[in-house]
């Protein structure tokens, strides 16, 4: 991995895309924390804390359309662009992910916004 | 101002009725008011002529409005006088007495008459009236038919329709015999299904009335006067009288005449305006309304205070679009109220049905998305007042369906409403309160889906949802929107079930992804897609194109999702007969992945709580058992009682028949979730009573197949499908039950919605007598996906997809 560069504008990768079949989430363990990366049926890339603010579901488990999230447990709705609960009375941390034309996935942590 | 005239060619109800209400909104200041009638009388109310012939009211006492009332009301009545012209274009009408009236505006209310079918023999060979042949339609009929009957020995009459059988009752006081000749298969067919017409028929018989169904008269016999009837079958009936009642016949000649349209009646606008001349209006049985003819009095009314409120000008945009029928009456003796469709025209109507036939009881409601279509109540019509009432505002019925055929003895539905207390909870699962749900719906959202979304009341086992409606209902004052896609098999799919089936079928769309592409412009309802899955799954069968993003985590992992994030793992245990080493290794795999809780299930099995993701897979191959489905929507389990291996009761081995049944069905997909139990005889240990699917064997070697039972967020016991003969046949029959609810019942609705909605007369009837005529090709498809079931907990050994079994990723730093 060529993370030198990256580090620079503390940019993560996180591997290959394939690490997330199309339309799933997957966790991933980032500098001590976890984050749940969605990779939608679209091909786009989505990143967001990990758990439900409701009751701590874990939202990589969740159903995901267009660019919505379900959460598993009790079915909190998100809109991943943002972040911003669809049902439910609390939003989510969104994290700028990218897909590089190599397939790679790209996390910029240092940007983080409540 | 001066005033103009208003001229009515007709005296019955419709036109004197018409008449009051354009005086109650002023009209006698507008308008001086001429009116023809026919008869030499006021206006009497028709509906109870059959009164005048049984007896039991005086011709005085039916009377409306009597001759001082036209006088009181300065309207010049013209008794006795039929109208035989109109010329619209002078503006003038003439009686067959010679006068003429002009006119400003005119109203045509000339009614009805008798319909008298084409026989042989209606007149004498001389072309006059053949004495003993009476039509029922005027006070004069009914002295006729009376002083006629006294008279006679037996008197037939033909019709078996509402006014028919009053003239069969009134006859029965005069003395003679009386048949009634029916051309349909059933009495009534109008405003009765044939169970309700069996009974009422059965009453009938009792009463002395004999009657003939679906015969057809073709001749009226004797020369000089009526001696029988000959009918098309080649057989005869001797009697000395005929009362023909076999429908009405629009009176709208007149209206041909002067160059109205005319169809069966006068075609009018939603105003009751002929639609060829705004100065004339019609009303009651001569007019057509948007394709319609009401022969009651209801629509009459309602035609008249639209006519009235316009003529007046009280108001110019009053229109009038047609009546919900519904009648309650009394015939021969017997209650009756009836109301909209009486049989389903739609796959989602329901039927509920209650029949008493010993006590001539009958009830019967047609509903359709919870709100009433149509109702029977025969022989006790209490209820009839609030049905009416709901039928004619669609407003949504109480889920218990009983407490609107019976006086359950709870307080009244707004008694409760009104004092149930604002911050009492109505939705457990969610903890939304009553006053939520009100502030919720005065903040402007009137649909349930608006207000389950807004508050999810009713989002989680969704036993709240008829109480969340009902409060709904209660404070939008009645004011409900529907919303459209409570039709839809998913919300993300405009589509109801089978609509959606065809689609699928037509355009091949095996995957749930080319379903939005093709269906739904590509937009992908994250919602939506366990459904879409479900549903392909079981059209395709193996053909199914798989997409894991569509399936739910308990899906993808084949297992349970607990709240902690953590699964749990149940092994298939047949019947719930396992053996020693099966238990160590549960307990050795229980201890070797530190399992924080081990439980026996309510489904005869073994539960392994709180395991983490990465170990499903190296469990499962621990245990090496196949899964229990314990987390989908599938067949999970058959509960079974010891029976004739142990049990000193048991009647039927139950034990094997619950084995063969997992065996057979495990991991089969399904709207909702299939548990079933089998029991060794009736004293039902393993509760199949309460299954989707439960077997009970009964002496003899048989097998009772229950089906819709539950007991769970709702409790019902389940329906009779059939007794069957052996094991083989409880296999048969269940699985093509199974078969014929995963093709047709709604994503997640469980067998008991299913049965209530389709009702177990409908289900028996393509299940065991195959009245469609599918049972052969539903086994094959049940045999197909029994074929294609493979152990879900072999992807131990090959993940379908990366990180399958990944907590989380871990990323090199």
């Amino acid at each position: 991995m060529m993370i030198t560069d990256i580090f620079a504008r503390n940019e993560v990768s996180l591997g290959s895309i394939r690490q997330i079949p199309p339309g799933e989430g997957r966790n991933f363990e980032v500098q001590g924390k976890r984050i749940a990366v969605f990779h939608t049926r679209s091909g786009e890339v989505f990143a967001t804390q990990a758990e439900c603010p409701h009751r701590v579901g874990p939202l990589s488990d969740g159903l995901v359309g267009n660019a919505t999230l379900i959460c598993p447990l009790h079915a909190w709705k998100f809109d991943l662009r943002t972040g911003e609960a669809l049902y439910g009375n609390c939003g989510l941390t969104t994290y700028p992910v990218r897909r590089t034309a190599e397939g790679e996935l790209v996390l910029t942590l240092a940007l983080e916004r409540e | 101002m001066t005033k103009q005239k208003l001229v009515v060619v007709g005296n019955g109800m419709a036109g004197a009725r018409a008449v009051e209400e354009i005086l109650a909104r002023g009209g006698a200041e507008m308008f001086d008011i001429v009116m023809y009638g026919e008869e030499p009388y006021g206006n009497y109310n028709r509906i109870l002529l059959s009164n005048v012939l049984n007896g039991s009211q005086e011709p005085t006492d039916i009377f409306l409005n009597p001759l001082e009332w036209y006088r009181e009301n300065d309207i010049r009545l013209h008794a006795g006088v039929r109208v035989t012209e109109i010329d619209r274009n002078a503006k003038v009408v003439t009686g067959d007495d010679g006068t003429v009236e002009w006119y400003d505006k005119l109203l045509i209310a000339t009614g009805s008459r008798p319909f008298v079918p084409a026989m042989e023999g209606l007149n004498r060979p001389d072309g006059s009236p053949k004495p003993g042949v009476f039509v029922f339609r005027t006070i004069d009929d009914c002295t006729k038919i009376a002083g006629y009957a006294s008279k006679c020995r037996r008197a037939a009459v033909l019709g078996g329709g509402l006014l028919g059988l009053e003239a069969a009752r009134g006859l029965l006081n005069y003395g003679p015999e009386v048949h009634v000749i029916h051309l349909s298969g059933h009495l009534m067919n109008q405003q009765l299904d044939a169970i309700a017409s069996d009974i009422l028929r059965t009453t009938m018989e009792r009463m002395g009335v004999h009657v003939h169904l679906n015969t057809s008269t073709t001749a009226i016999l004797g020369e000089e006067s009526v001696s029988g009837l000959a009918f098309k079958d080649g057989a005869t009936l001797d009697c000395d009288m005929l009362v023909i009642s076999a429908g009405i016949k629009p009176n709208a000649e007149i209206g041909a005449r002067c160059g109205l349209t005319v169809e069966r009646a006068i075609v009018t606008d939603d105003q009751m305006r002929s639609v060829d001349d705004p100065d004339v209006y019609v009303v009651g049985e001569c007019a057509q309304h948007r394709g319609k003819v009401y022969g009651l009095v209801q629509p009459l009314w309602e035609q008249a205070r639209t006519l009235a409120d316009h003529i007046t000008g009280r108001n110019l945009s009053a229109a009038y679009h047609g009546s919900k029928l519904a009648t309650k009456l009394k015939v021969m003796g017997v209650e009756l109220a009836s109301m909209g469709s009486i049989e389903p025209t739609d796959e989602r109507d329901e039927v509920v049905q209650f029949a008493e036939p010993k006590r001539g009881i009958y009830k019967k409601l047609i509903v359709r998305d919870g709100v009433l279509q149509g109702a029977i109540l025969l022989g006790d019509t209490g209820k009839a007042a609030g049905l009416m009432q709901a039928y004619d505002r669609a407003s949504a019925l109480p889920e218990e369906r009983a407490s609107l055929l019976f006086d359950l003895g709870g307080p009244k539905q707004e008694a409760t409403m009104l004092e149930m207390p604002d911050d009492a909870q109505v939705c457990n699962c969610n903890g939304v309160s009553k006053g939520a749900i009100r502030r919720c719906v005065t903040g402007g959202k009137r649909s349930m889906k608006a207000v389950m979304d807004a508050t999810r009341a009713g989002m989680g086992c969704g036993s709240c949802k008829m109480l969340v409606k009902e409060i709904i209902e209660w404070a939008s004052e009645g004011h409900v929107e529907e919303d459209p896609s409570i039709h839809y098999y998913v919300a993300g799919i405009p589509l109801t079930k089978p609509e959606l089936v065809r689609a699928i079928q037509e355009q091949g769309l095996k995957s749930v992804s080319s379903v939005f592409n093709a269906l739904a412009e590509g937009i992908e309802d994250a919602a939506s897609k366990p459904g879409l899955a479900s549903l392909l799954k079981t059209l395709w069968g193996a053909g199914y194109e798989d997409e894991r993003d569509a399936r739910f985590i308990n899906d993808r992992v084949h297992a349970n999702i607990q709240k902690d994030a953590t699964f749990s793992v149940i092994p298939r245990i047949y019947g719930g007969v396992t053996s020693a080493d099966q238990l160590r290794r549960i307990a050795d795999v229980a201890d070797k992945y530190d399992v924080p809780m081990v439980k026996i299930t309510g489904g005869q099995r073994i539960d392994l709580l709180g395991v983490k993701k990465e170990d499903l897979p190296k469990m499962w191959r621990d245990l090496d058992m196949p899964s229990g489905h314990a987390y989908a929507k599938s067949f999970r389990t058959c509960k079974t009682c010891v029976g004739t291996d142990f049990c000193r009761y048991g009647v039927g081995d139950s034990t094997g028949l619950g084995i063969k049944i997992e065996h057979r069905f495990q991991g089969l997909e399904s709207p909702a979730k299939l548990k079933l139990a089998t029991a060794g005889c009736p004293r039902n240990c393993s509760e199949a009573l309460v299954k989707d699917v439960g077997a009970v064997a009964v002496e003899g070697g048989k097998w009772e197949i229950y089906v819709g039972g539950a007991a769970g967020a709702h409790v019902r016991k389940g329906d009779l499908l059939c007794v069957a003969e052996s094991h083989d046949e409880v296999l048969l029959y269940a699985g093509r039950f199974m078969q014929y609810y995963r093709e047709n019942a709604k994503y997640l609705e469980r067998t008991y919605g299913f049965l209530e909605r389709l009702g177990i007369e409908k289900v028996r009837s393509v299940v065991i007598d195959d009245s469609e005529g599918i049972a052969e090709r539903l086994d094959a498809a049940m045999q197909e996906a029994v074929e294609a079931y493979v152990d879900p907990w072999l992807e131990a050994n090959a993940p379908k997809t990366p990180n399958q079994f990944t907590t989380s990723v871990e990323v090199e730093a």
